[in-house]
């Protein structure tokens, strides 16, 4: 563990803890890094920064032994090694935590800790050793807390603590706060700040550049796979390291001035629905209203209901009474997701593989999936393959999606290709209202720009939108409005540019790990408002 | 050196169609090993088997009256395992379509007319698909495994065929063998239409293929059925209710399954007995995958299994194989088969060591 004999951190004498010359990783038909190279000093907090598809997955998965490099070397504290697996890389003192989850939901903390180790401990011995590391870094976390009682960011502390057990030496981040709460994020960041003071170098991935100014010593940016600059982000804005990301100038959203909301398109009132599964979240009493240009999001951490809220939005979910969901004057609380399109809700699901589309399928086939009504494919009952393909055309030319054409699958395009995609494909057949999760999530900035700019443009012609995200700095960027979900509830609706970051944050459940507590707060705060 | 699959980022379109072939070549090669090794004349078998149908005219009858009810119901499996909704009961489909078409029979045995045919069709599809409706029923109520009630079901339906051929259907001029009456003239079909040599069930096997195609490829339902087998939450998403995929497909294969069955009797048997279950249904199954799924891959599947079941016979009389020679062969095509799909969505790559004596340097410190 990082201890007080490793105060030789960011001394410049010693060898860089790891260092990579002239990486270089080829996949069928893609050059994914192309003679990288990249230094992180002892107790540094380096910054990877790159759009998707830059290519910071591949190389961090040759560090962490998971990919093997086809050229070029790695160095460990100035030894050059190879890194066959992740066992091996954890034996070096490399530890990573991902940004999906590997936990087990009906087990303890402590449990599933313990099935992560590559050496078996007793039980008590392994939970000293835990609350030791979590006492060392100020963690809060109860060990004997079953999993899916958790919050995002406890579940990510888990991980967090199954790399440190290991006294890792390097610690691997990967996007660590995109489903964080802003006070989570802060815990967060004071963690990483303690383990670099003891000497472990931080490998931080993220596209997220104000957290980068806030925490990170260095900057690596990489695109197209190729090192493009290291920079120091105290010295640099948010705009140039994005400029130096993207290779491009930076448009901000443009937004009409003054703009004025018509009169009420979408709304739902008083839509309750049980829960469904161990898993699942009861919506209560939810009720909101969005006028005709209006852009609604609606904030909250992860597993609070968000995915409930969508499919009884959509019609995959339906509601109890045909008015507790209303569009343009309809009551269509009762109607099937073929039906409510056909009235003008358009609706993309957070999941795009499986969900919003299906990765197998041409574009052309994932265009037919909800445009095939609406956009009048339909012809003697059968669906014209040639307006298929037009339709997906239009959309790969009008989002400038990158893809070879209408017969690509869906899956041979990168995530934030695909997203531009599944959000072209909505907003063209121009919805009375959209309802949008999670638009831009993993998605470079480049094309989250655009996927912002199109929701905009699209509300300004007329639609009312609600956009769900975690990504609290999105919906602060171009809502109008803003409401909170937090277990299966929303909060009153609040005017954006009224409400301060800290008291969303608070809504979002600053306490939510106890779900009691997190019940009378959203309870007092309704009662209460700030 | 090491071989290692990569995933490739498109399936294959050209290991799509290869490997099916390739399967079919494979099967011969190994059947012919093994058949060598068991002590017959291996080469010799497979010639029987698989080239002698093809090659002598006078077995053309045989193959087009066995392809006929096997594409007939590969057809609709086709389209119920695209939707992964797996109906492994169409035998028992089959034998329930036969039972019903033969039920008109018997109780038209004294009229006359050219409607008694539809008539016996409508009931023989009709039955079947009620048949199909039962694992539907009972896994969209009540999350039953459609495979192992639908394949229960097969011996529920030979255990009713069984006691309508020896109890109240039993011909009473049969000399007491358990058989039905046989089928007057306006009960039965030709066994070669137009003065070809093949039945009217492959000419409908033909043109429903055709129309199997083009619903699966470009109508809405036929949209939903490749979604719901891709993706289920996708396909909830583009507004097609999972229960309504597992009604319409199991009862359109069971629908298939009993028109193959009608078919049958009124072509072939001319009545039913106790002889009449042939293992069609589930040799679809292999004609099906055979045919990759698709409704013109299963017409020439159900060709390349009915060779193989004519040969069979021919084998077995020429070169002396055993019974079972046709259904090993027809099981290893379908092992060939399925274990060939890892080549459409993988390709196979040799990763040679690197050749740098300093890699290989690096490599021995790194170990010490």
């Amino acid at each position: 563990m990082a201890g007080p004999t490793d105060a030789l951190a960011k001394n410049s004498s010693a060898p860089p803890r790891l260092e990579l010359r002239g990486v270089t990783k080829r996949f069928p038909g893609v050059l994914a890094n192309d003679n990288v190279s990249l230094t992180v000093k002892p107790g540094e907090v380096h910054a990877l920064l790159g759009e998707n598809g830059a290519g910071k997955s591949t190389l961090v998965k040759m560090i962490y032994g998971i990919l093997a490099p086809d050229a070029g070397e790695v160095l460990w504290n100035g030894q050059p090694v190879k890194i066959p697996n992740p066992r091996a890389a954890r034996k070096l003192g490399i530890g990573m935590v991902f940004q999906h989850f590997s936990l087990f939901e009906a087990l303890t903390v402590l449990e599933n800790i313990a099935l992560g180790l590559d050496s078996k401990a007793s039980q008590r011995e392994l939970e000293a050793e835990i609350r030791r590391v979590l006492d060392l870094y100020g963690l809060k976390l109860d060990p004997k807390r079953i999993v899916s009682t958790l919050s995002v960011g406890e579940r990510q502390r888990i991980e967090i603590v199954r790399a440190l057990l290991l006294n890792p030496r390097l610690l691997i981040m990967d996007e660590p706060t995109s489903v964080l709460t802003p006070q989570e994020v802060e815990q967060l960041f004071e963690t990483l700040r303690k383990l670099a003071a003891g000497g472990c170098s931080i490998l931080y991935i993220s596209h997220k550049l104000h957290e980068i100014i806030a925490l990170c010593d260095v900057a690596t940016i990489l695109r197209g796979g190729k090192f493009v600059a290291e920079c120091d982000p105290k010295k640099e804005t948010s705009k140039s390291m994005a400029e130096l990301m993207i290779g491009a100038n930076l448009k901000e959203i443009a937004r009409p001035a003054g703009r004025a909301f018509g009169e009420e398109k979408f709304a739902a009132r008083g839509l309750s629905l049980p829960k469904h599964g161990d898993f699942g979240v009861a919506l209560r009493d939810i009720s909101f209203s969005v006028r005709a240009g209006e852009i609604l999001g609606v904030a909250g951490v992860a597993g609070n209901g968000q995915n409930e809220f969508m499919e009884s939005l959509s019609g995959e979910t339906l509601a109890t009474t045909p008015d507790a969901i209303v569009m343009a004057g309809a009551p269509i609380g009762r109607l099937g997701p073929t039906e409510r399109r056909a009235l003008g809700l358009c609706a993309v699901p957070e999941e795009r593989n499986g969900h919003a589309a299906v990765g197998d399928f041409t574009l052309a086939e994932n265009g037919e999936l909800t445009a095939r009504r609406r956009m009048g494919f339909m012809q003697g009952g059968l669906i014209n393959a040639s307006r298929a393909s037009a339709y997906a055309d239009k959309v790969i030319k009008t989002f400038a999606v990158k893809a070879l054409g209408p017969r690509s699958t869906a899956g041979s395009l990168s995530g934030g290709n695909l997203q531009k995609f599944i959000m072209g494909r909505e907003i063209l057949q121009e919805p009375t209202a959209l309802v949008v999760s999670q638009p831009t999530w993993g998605v470079d900035a480049g094309a989250a720009g655009a996927i912002r700019q199109a929701i905009v443009d699209l509300a300004a012609r007329g639609c009312a939108v609600v956009v769900v995200s975690q990504d609290l700095d999105e919906l602060l960027e171009f809502c109008d409005s803003l409401v909170v979900i937090n277990l299966g509830s929303l909060s009153r609706v609040r005017k954006v540019g009224e409400v301060s970051i800290e008291e969303i944050g608070l809504l979002m459940g600053g306490v939510h790990g106890d779900p009691e507590a997190t019940v009378a707060m959203t309870e007092h705060l309704h009662a209460h408002p700030i | 050196m090491r071989i290692r699959f990569e995933e490739r980022r498109e399936p294959s379109k050209l290991m799509q169609v290869v490997t099916p072939v390739a399967a079919v070549l494979l099967t011969m090669v190994i059947g012919a090993v093994i058949f060598e090794a068991i002590g017959y004349d291996g080469p010799r078998a497979v010639k029987e088997i698989f080239f002698t149908p093809i090659l002598a005219s006078y077995k053309w009858p045989d193959v087009g009256r066995k392809a006929a009810p096997l594409i007939l119901i590969a057809l609709g499996l086709c389209m119920g395992n695209r939707a992964k909704i797996w109906n492994i009961g169409a035998e028992g489909q089959y034998l329930i379509g036969a039972l019903a078409g033969a039920g008109v029979a018997y109780f038209t045995e004294n009229m006359q007319g050219p409607w008694i045919i539809p008539l016996m069709l409508v009931a023989g599809i009709v039955g079947g698909a009620l048949w199909a409706a039962i694992p539907a029923f009972l896994k969209t109520r009540y999350r039953v495994n459609e495979i192992l009630s639908s394949l229960m079901l097969v011996y529920v339906a030979l255990q009713l065929l069984n006691y309508l051929v020896t109890g109240p259907w039993k011909d009473p001029n049969g000399h007491n063998f358990p058989q039905s009456a046989p089928f007057t003239q306006w009960q039965s079909l030709p066994k070669m239409l137009w003065g070809t040599p093949f039945p009217p069930g492959l000419f409908i096997a033909f043109a429903l293929s055709i129309v199997f195609w083009i619903v699966m490829s470009r109508s809405e339902f036929g949209l939903g059925v490749r979604v719901v087998g891709e993706a289920p939450k996708a396909a909830k998403y583009a507004g097609y209710d999972a229960d309504d995929m597992v009604w319409r497909t199991l009862m359109i294969s069971g629908g298939m399954a009993g028109l193959a069955g009608v078919l049958e009797a009124a072509t072939q048997g001319g009545q039913l007995n106790l002889g009449f279950p042939s293992g069609y249904g589930f040799t679809a199954i292999i004609v099906s995958f055979l045919g990759r799924l698709h409704p013109l891959g299963a017409v020439v599947a159900g060709i390349v299994l009915a060779i193989s079941y004519v040969g069979g016979q021919v084998a077995q009389t020429v070169v002396h194989v055993p019974n079972a020679t046709a259904g090993i062969f027809q099981a290893t095509m379908l092992f060939l088969i399925l274990a060939s799909d890892v080549l459409v969505r993988r390709r196979i790559r040799i990763v040679k060591p690197q050749p740098s004596a300093q890699v290989a340097a690096r490599v021995a410190e790194s170990a010490t």
